[in-house]
């Protein structure tokens, strides 16, 4: 247990604080890659997300992406890319990288939310005369966040961990220091890095799954908070 | 393609000790996640506790785990027990929510069957709970496995080789067909698993396909237009 004790002294020594290796900007870098990923990822995978799941159509397409998707090595796909566009733009090819394995994730959390509404949810929605586009936005996108936002937090922790596989090319973020000290065998320097990553990580999944919990739609909530009154059984009533 | 052609002996080499790592770690993983999975629906309880728990070890980056992992348990983080280790946890954090819910999915009026039949727990557990779980199950198996196979290249990142090692090598010597054929290599063994996997399931529980609801309506439309 001594080298965890030596990994905490790493974590405290006031020189992992200063200069453009330090933990906070790593911290900082990590943070920026795997956001801004997500987010252009989002940009793509929602709206096809929810074509799919309000129409039911292409389905299958997008259960195929995501299967496939899974079959390839990130981190091979990484390199790959970066001798494809040469060295010099290493940073795009790690953005293609951690946004083509985002996207699985969100496109999965987009339909699947919608599927998951009950039809008879939407088949009244447009018996009361709301259109196809106030179908999806009043009903359906409600409906389906907390689902969304679970696929938005899969994707955030997948991206976080491959921006640490990225760190071998120098990319920077936490991964960068983990390598490094296991090239130099600086066992403190790898096991502290290795540590604030999986703090960060723990942290990102604690609050999507707050924001999970807050996106419920408030008439959901007050629904499942009284589940005796909603399944009082009908024949009682005829 | 000349790369391909004169290293083939090598690129065999990298996939059996990528296959060998892998099968460890999916087999592991999928032998530890059943009793967890059991616990985890069985006790209503230990649910939350369980399922939190391996998700939380899912939610760790693979490249802290593989260096934080060898330090607390005491193996050295070049070795191949590392990379199977970090693989199997990976594995169970998948698998256990797939037991739990394959469970679930048994249809309990089958179970009240078998429990007014005189099967105790022990033998109900292996002759309905167990094999009806069998779809749910083998669906989760075939996620873990094929992410299982593609982490594994992680591993040339702490020091032991698999067909990652094409990766680092064909950056380090800018070979693009290197590269190009490990990811290759990579997928190809994840889909022939994937593949292995649908036929074993096949085999182990041939009426996972005749009870599905899609395959009987498919039938049923065949036989209609054959009669039209």
């Amino acid at each position: 247990m001594n080298v965890f004790v030596d990994a905490i002294a790493w974590l405290l020594d006031p020189a992992q604080y200063t200069g453009s290796n330090s933990v906070p900007v790593l911290i900082g870098q990590q943070l920026f890659y795997t956001f801004v990923s997500v987010l252009i990822a989002a940009l793509i995978a929602v709206p096809i997300g929810w074509a799919i799941g309000h129409t039911g159509r292409g389905r299958e397409f997008a259960v195929a992406v995501s299967g496939a998707a899974r079959a390839i090595p990130s981190f091979g796909l990484l390199i790959l890319l970066i001798l494809l566009l040469g060295v010099t733009q290493k940073t795009e090819a790690a953005f293609i990288t951690f946004v083509v394995l985002a996207i699985p994730a969100l496109l999965a959390g987009a339909y699947s939310g919608l599927q998951a509404i009950d039809r008879r949810t939407i088949d009244a929605a447009r018996a009361v005369g709301m259109t196809e586009w106030q179908i999806l936005w009043r009903v359906e996108v409600p409906l389906g966040l907390p689902l969304l936002v679970g696929g938005i937090r899969s994707a955030v922790l997948q991206v976080v961990a491959t921006v640490t596989i990225a760190g071998y090319t120098d990319l920077g973020g936490l991964g960068f220091r983990i390598i490094q000290g296991i090239d130099l065998r600086a066992i403190d320097q790898v096991l502290g890095a290795a540590l604030v990553l999986a703090l960060l990580a723990l942290l990102l999944d604690a609050v999507f799954a707050l924001l999970q919990r807050m996106s419920v739609p408030r008439g959901i909530r007050a629904a499942s908070a009284a589940p005796q009154r909603r399944r009082r059984p009908v024949a009682a009533t005829a | 393609m000349s790369w391909i052609w004169s290293n083939l002996d090598l690129i065999f080499s990298l996939s059996l000790d990528h296959i060998r790592q892998s099968v460890i770690a999916i087999v592991l993983g999928f032998v530890l996640s059943v009793p967890l999975g059991w616990v985890a629906w069985r006790y209503r309880l230990l649910r939350g506790w369980v399922i939190t728990l391996t998700g939380l070890l899912y939610t760790i980056p693979s490249l802290a785990l593989l260096v934080l992992l060898p330090s607390a348990l005491g193996y050295g983080i070049r070795t191949e027990t590392n990379l199977i280790v970090g693989l199997t946890i990976y594995a169970i954090a998948i698998q256990t929510r797939s037991v739990a819910d394959g469970f679930d999915s048994v249809d309990p009026g089958v179970r009240q069957a078998a429990t007014a039949m005189g099967y105790g727990g022990f033998r109900r557990f292996w002759a309905v709970d167990l094999p009806l779980s069998g779809p749910v199950v083998l669906a989760g198996l075939r996620v873990m496995s094929v992410s299982t196979v593609s982490l594994a290249t992680v591993g040339i990142l702490v020091g032991v080789t698999n067909l990652g090692y094409l990766f680092t090598n064909g950056i380090q010597r800018r070979l693009l067909e290197e590269v190009f054929a490990g990811i290759v290599a990579v997928a190809v063994i994840a889909l022939l698993i994937d593949a292995l996997l649908v036929l074993l399931g096949r085999l182990v529980l041939p009426w996972a396909h005749v009870a599905s609801p899609r395959a009987t309506r498919r039938r049923a439309r065949r036989r209609a237009e054959a009669t039209a």
